[in-house]
């Protein structure tokens, strides 16, 4: 098989045998960006000369005797939000166009410490905002599985770039379901940890009480080692959490469901959801008992009311949190003619260097903030979210875990939902809660519809990590069975360019 | 009726520091109101007893050792600068005086 086509754990294990070196992944993972990227556009930057030098740091390190973690030489795709030293870090956004960070970010650095080599940097929506990297400043990336359609977002270039086989793992953000949305609808698996699970220094803030970096795999194991290589407490995140890392990577592994008690949530079916999804949906359901988890149907009331707390609790922090973009310090600076005031200059940068939907966000941010709207609007959304904390609570004491459809429907066309936001907001509908609550959760591929990936989401309490990895990668191993394959083995091959 | 008003809109330009143009005024307008007419649901279940929640996790007071360590260098801190001059940040006019 091509080394493209393998997973992370067993290019680790080819790489710790010395059948193959760090400098021979990691060329052909860059042959293979230069043949498709052209119509994928995963990439916002790829250096080869960057990566390779990497790749032979981690042949020296291994040559020289040092002990080295399971995922060293393994090529990896960075969301362009996590700042690097070596690498433009643009969050999609042309405020940041051509800017180089002064230091790395904590996760940056773990995958550097583990002998992660970093291909390049993956294409986002804006400052994370979005469903569908429409609103990149860079061009949309496609799915691979249908270049006409969305690869999902904020995270689209790293789902894109593993679907696409150019790289085996990627990091991503989540925010409102920033990896398990593009992850569900490019039929791959993605995580979103536990809020304060992994580090947010050097990750450029959208919604900081969100915002919660994660790993992106063609596989729940290869996910796991990832999860464990950049998670863990940092001091340099004051909302990182102090505890040791869930045993992720023995979760995935272990793959035992056997009694475990399993949560539908009946607020997410019915109405709006694409009929193929809830089949698939139903089916996965239908294996998890097979295999032995006890079933039940759970009821959250506020899983509703999710999605318009999100909406206006994320643009508020944003709202506050792109303050930092003034073009004085780093970044776009514009009309700076001698004659302009510092506000006039402020202001003149701000509307060229944001995009439509960070636009909208920091306006709707500053509405919900402002003396008058704030008890209405973002005083009841923060209230919102205790109920739906409370919800979660009262499920997770009948039930280990709780599962729905990680999206209403598969991945929509491009340009259909690009200046509708309230449609395009329904594509995080499932997702949002475990955001607003820091639950931990997992995306993974659960069948086709319409020839298109649908995803189930599995979700666990705060800490409980290792139980997604467990489900997750129960299910994967009975669908794989059964399909004889994973589901990404399913997808029409891209034709490459020479 | 529309929850927000065209003059809203520009005040909340302002306020955001986004030079907007009419015809972005305009269009932004309409968008928020429809938007704001959706997330207005949240109104229809917190009740006045229910506390708020601003954080997923309930930490407070986290502090770090006060220890000096290495830190940016002024060149690796102005290095993204659009303007710099010994050693610091060159800005605009801040105060609004004749020169």
């Amino acid at each position: 098989m091509e080394l493209v086509r393998k997973g992370a754990a067993e290019l680790g294990e080819l790489l710790a045998a010395g059948e193959v070196s760090a400098v021979e992944v990691a060329e052909a993972h860059l042959d293979r960006i230069a043949a498709v990227d052209g119509q994928v556009n995963a990439f916002l930057h790829v250096d080869r000369d960057t990566t390779l030098a990497q790749a032979r740091k981690v042949d020296e390190r291994r040559a020289a005797g040092e002990e080295l973690g399971p995922l060293a030489g393994v090529p990896i795709a960075h969301k362009d939000v996590f700042t690097t030293t070596d690498m433009p870090t643009t969050a999609g956004s042309k405020i940041l166009e051509g800017w180089r960070p002064p230091y790395d970010a904590t996760v940056t650095a773990r995958l550097r410490q583990a002998g992660l080599v970093i291909l390049g940097k993956t294409n986002m929506d804006e400052f994370a905002m979005g469903s569908s990297t429409e609103n990149s400043a860079y061009g949309i990336s496609k799915n691979p599985w249908d270049l006409e359609r969305i690869p999902g977002g904020s995270s689209g270039g790293s789902s894109a770039a593993v679907a696409a086989y150019e790289a085996p793992l990627s990091t991503g953000t989540d925010t409102g379901g920033s990896i398990r949305q593009p992850a569900a609808v490019t039929g791959i698996v993605g995580v979103k940890p536990t809020y304060g699970g992994s580090s947010r220094y050097g990750v450029i803030a959208f919604a900081s009480s969100l915002d919660t970096p994660g790993p992106f795999a063609r596989s729940v194991l290869d996910a796991a080692l990832l999860h464990e290589a950049f998670s863990g407490h940092d001091p340099m995140d004051s909302t990182s959490v102090d505890e040791a890392v869930p045993p992720v990577v023995e979760a995935a592994r272990h793959a035992d469901v056997d009694g475990l008690r399993v949560g539908v949530v009946k607020e997410f079916a019915g109405e709006g959801y694409e009929a193929g999804v809830s089949a698939r949906f139903t089916e996965a359901v239908e294996l998890l008992e097979s295999l032995g988890a006890k079933v039940v149907e759970v009821s959250c009331p506020h899983f509703t009311y999710a999605l318009p707390a999100y909406y206006l609790i994320a643009p508020s922090e944003c709202s506050s949190n792109l303050a930092r973009f003034d073009a004085m310090r780093y970044g776009l600076r514009v009309g700076d003619d001698g004659t302009r005031s510092a506000e006039e200059v402020m202001a003149l940068t701000r509307a060229e260097g944001f995009g439509p939907e960070v636009k909208r966000r920091i306006m709707l941010g500053t509405y919900a903030l402002s003396s008058g709207y704030y008890d209405a609007y973002y005083g009841k959304a923060q209230q919102v979210r205790t109920l739906i904390k409370r919800d979660f609570e009262a499920a997770f004491e009948q039930v280990d875990v709780l599962v729905s459809p990680t999206t209403p429907t598969t991945a929509f066309p491009i340009g259909e939902r690009a200046d509708d936001p309230v449609a395009m907001y329904l594509a995080d509908l499932c997702t949002i809660p475990a955001n607003l609550t820091g639950n931990a959760a997992i995306s993974v591929p659960c069948g086709l519809s319409d020839g298109l990936p649908v995803g189930l989401q599995i979700m666990a309490p705060v800490l409980g990590d290792d139980r997604v990895y467990r489900v997750g990668a129960a299910v994967e191993r009975a669908l794989e069975d059964r399909w004889g394959g994973p589901l990404l083995a399913k997808a029409p091959e891209l034709a490459e360019a020479k | 009726m529309s929850a927000i008003t065209r003059d809203e809109v520009s005040h909340l330009a302002r306020l955001s520091r986004l030079a907007l143009g009419d015809d972005e005024l305009d269009h932004l307008a309409a968008q928020l109101d429809q938007i704001i007419s959706a997330v207005a649901r949240v109104q229809e279940v917190a009740a006045q007893d229910i506390p708020p929640t601003s954080h997923a996790l309930p930490l407070t007071n986290v502090y770090r050792p006060d220890e000096v360590r290495p830190c940016l260098t002024p060149e690796q801190a102005l290095s993204g600068a659009p303007a710099a001059e010994e050693q610091r940040f060159r800005v605009p006019r801040i105060l609004d005086e004749e020169a």
